[in-house]
């Protein structure tokens, strides 16, 4: 296995870990946490394609994922306190007002 | 794995421990691991700095290629040269004393392991941020000290007036980081690198417009005061005395926010090419000088009081910058690291006997049942003040002769400098009378518990009270040298990598002999205002207390200006006010409604009368479907018409 596979298996991983989170945890900043740990393993890809055919665009991408990723991460926490004063828990259980 | 990297490994090794189970290991081990990390950086630094003591060629380490596309190249590798080997003394000394006397203070904290795992983790990014060979790794350890920093000073984090200091702390080094990335921007743009020998060397050419250069050197400045609490940069430190008090002696006196001063000495070669940043530097640490010493005037709370005194140190430290005494700030950093450590430490032994007390109305004649913390405090004083033989006296004075000698330097900033240095005296030995002398003021629930710490704490205290009052013999002024015939190893050692600028200001056209007699008749003077400051806080607070209130009711309104430190929170808070207000009156109340009848409610409405409409069209009545028929096969009619 060359590093490039590696790089892309652990990326691979690191993103089916977060999807795990996402579906199994019942604590809302637990779940934020692990929405960015798939990001992060997008990002991991997108850096392993550009450092394999040696080009910016790839590694650039970061930037604009890592800006895009605090401005949706403000967003989500905005909402997480408005969640938290409806309900006072954390718990994504409490939080089923959208169900029909 | 060689000996440069070890240092950067083993405090995170401490941190992954301690942090990972330190919660089911007995404390005895926490405490060996984390003070064991330290203790054991500082043996490798010494061995290193041994080394470059004597070759005086920098070691380089290079770890691995972080970052490499066509242009633009990042290594991870580490530099130990001589301002590098002076940093790295300190944070691993004063470190590994600080993790001694935290095991003592912490003793009875519930998570004991998690603090040790933070402070390990700061000493880690610390030593990164002092090793990095480049602008990129110095930023990743600069950022990292922020994490620690935040993370130490919200400790107890069920208070939540600690968590939003923390918080405070933390926004605030944002702005300043802001400045910093956009000049990390602007260099590479000139110099297509980030490796400082090399920006110092391309920089060094003067291929680029003065006009680049200050800009450069203003960004810079302003990441600087972010990290080292200058004005206006500076609302953050006195409320990051909310941490554990070795915290505060570690990260908010000796290290952390000496980064600033770090920074701008690495990159002297860029500073030395931009004399307008260069006067801003020395104006604004002059400014800060004046002004935190002024507010450390009026504070009652002891960790404050020396909070703003680290502010108006580094202020002094500063203003050596910007006068191009690169080495004379660097003196001064090494000698403020003993002896502010030593002031915070005295102050938790102080806090940590009254079980929390912070508040000096509630203290007064400890002196009697703290012996060794009065004595180790009364040290620090006396070297902070500038009472010579202690260590402070010999920094301080260089600095103040390079404020007046230096590129920049004028007998304004001279008066400047001493003034602060006068408030210094005054305002320390009014901590210290109305703290270990007069009558007690202690609440009777804790006189009688009042005890000095465990050996591990006494111990730190005297070590570096003892520092405190030796280590300026490393570098003394020019005329003491000439006099006792003796080198000034700091400033050799120093040498290579950042000599003294050449004088071109107001001294600088006079004969060597004419120059040595000014500096020492300027040592004198400020021997004199370092007495002098204590005599009048002797006066104010010993002999003639009814003074003290009467200079207050005489101020008025500038002593409120002083004691609220300036309004400087009041205006950041008509900031936020005014954002608050743009993103609630105008944007929410305004925008915001314009935006949902346009962009949501239109479409939606829209597309409720469409469907109304084709929905009328299968009302179910029959012969509305008979006309629908009619109208298409006329329709296929006109069609047949029109083309056939």
């Amino acid at each position: 296995m060359d590093k490039y596979q590696f790089l892309i298996t652990l990326a691979g991983v690191i993103f089916s870990l977060g999807l795990l989170g996402v579906a199994v945890r019942r604590n809302l900043l637990v779940v934020m946490m692990c929405l960015e740990i798939m990001l992060n393993a997008v990002v991991l890809s997108f850096v392993t394609s550009a450092s394999r055919s040696n080009t910016v665009a790839g590694a650039s991408m970061t930037f604009f994922i890592y800006v895009a990723a605090s401005c949706e991460i403000a967003l989500a926490m905005a909402i997480v306190v408005l969640l938290v004063k409806r309900h006072a828990t954390l718990d994504l259980d409490a939080h089923q007002d959208l169900k029909g | 794995m060689n000996k440069l990297t070890l240092i950067l490994m083993l405090p995170f090794l401490g941190f992954l421990i301690n942090g990972l189970i330190g919660s089911r290991l007995p404390k005895a081990a926490v405490s060996v691991i984390a003070c064991g990390m330290p203790a054991l950086c500082f043996a490798l630094t010494w061995s290193l700095f041994s080394g470059i003591y004597v070759s005086q060629v920098p070691v380089v380490e290079e770890l691995f290629t972080w970052v490499a596309y066509p242009g633009f190249k990042v290594e991870a590798a580490l530099y130990f040269d001589q301002i590098s080997a002076m940093m790295c003394l300190v944070v691993t000394g004063v470190g590994t004393l600080i993790h001694i006397y935290s095991v003592g203070y912490m003793s009875h904290d519930k998570s004991f392991a998690r603090y040790f795992a933070y402070l390990n983790l700061f000493l880690f990014f610390m030593l990164l941020l002092v090793l990095g060979k480049n602008l990129v790794m110095l930023f990743a350890g600069w950022e990292g000290v922020g994490i620690a920093s935040y993370l130490l000073i919200g400790f107890w984090f069920q208070d939540s007036e600690k968590t939003s200091a923390g918080l405070k702390a933390f926004i605030v080094n944002r702005v300043g980081d802001t400045g910093f990335i956009l000049a990390a921007f602007v260099i590479f743009f000139f110099a297509k690198t980030l490796d400082f020998q090399e920006i110092n060397t391309f920089f060094a050419n003067g291929q680029t417009s003065v006009a680049m250069m200050n800009l450069i050197g203003i960004l810079l400045l302003i990441g600087a005061c972010g990290k080292s609490a200058q004005i206006p940069l500076h609302v953050w430190l006195p409320d990051a005395m909310a941490g554990p008090t070795p915290v505060s002696a570690l990260i908010h006196a000796a290290t952390m926010v000496t980064a600033g001063v770090y920074l701008l000495s690495r990159l002297n070669g860029v500073f030395l090419h931009a004399p307008g940043a260069m006067t801003v530097v020395a104006y604004g640490g002059a400014l800060t000088a004046l002004l935190g010493a002024t507010m450390g005037l009026t504070q009652y709370n002891l960790k404050k009081v020396l909070a703003y005194s680290t502010m108006s140190q580094i202020g002094l430290m500063f203003l050596a910058c910007g006068v191009g005494a690169f080495n004379a700030a660097l003196f001064h950093l090494f000698t403020h690291a003993f002896f502010k450590a030593c002031l915070f430490l005295g102050a938790g032994a102080i806090i940590h006997a009254l079980h929390g007390e912070e508040d000096m109305r509630n203290m007064g004649a400890l002196g009697k049942k703290l012996p060794i913390t009065l004595v180790t405090f009364l040290i620090a004083s006396l070297a902070l003040s500038g009472v010579p033989p202690f260590a402070g006296f010999f920094s301080k004075d260089e600095i103040l002769w390079s404020a007046y000698s230096g590129v920049n330097g004028s007998l304004g900033l001279w008066l400047v400098a001493s003034i602060s240095s006068f408030l210094t005296a005054f305002y320390m030995f009014r901590a210290i009378i109305m703290t270990f002398f007069g009558e007690s003021r202690v609440p009777a629930r804790l006189e009688k518990g009042i005890h000095e710490g465990p050996a591990s704490m006494s111990g730190v205290l005297i070590l570096l009270a003892f520092c405190s009052a030796t280590v300026g013999f490393l570098g003394l002024p020019g005329p003491l040298r000439e006099m006792a015939g003796v080198t000034a190893p700091f400033y050799d050692f120093l040498a290579p990598v950042i000599g003294h600028v050449q004088v071109v200001g107001a001294g600088g056209h006079q004969v060597e002999g004419a120059g040595h007699q000014l500096e020492t008749l300027f040592m004198g003077i400020s021997i004199v205002v370092a007495f002098a400051g204590i005599a009048l806080a002797w006066l104010f607070f010993s002999l003639r207390k009814q003074w003290a209130d009467q200079v207050k009711g005489r101020a008025g309104y500038a002593y409120d200006l002083v004691s609220q430190g300036y309004f400087f929170d009041a205006l950041y808070y008509l900031v936020v006010r005014f954002v608050d207000w743009v993103s609630e009156s105008v944007l929410a109340r305004r925008v915001e409604v314009g935006l949902d009848a346009g962009v949501l409610t239109a479409p939606n409405n829209s597309v409720n009368y469409a469907s109304r409409l084709f929905s009328s069209l299968q009302g179910g009545s029959l012969q509305g479907y008979v006309l629908y028929v009619f109208i298409g096969l006329a329709l296929v009619l006109l069609w047949g018409v029109l083309h056939v």
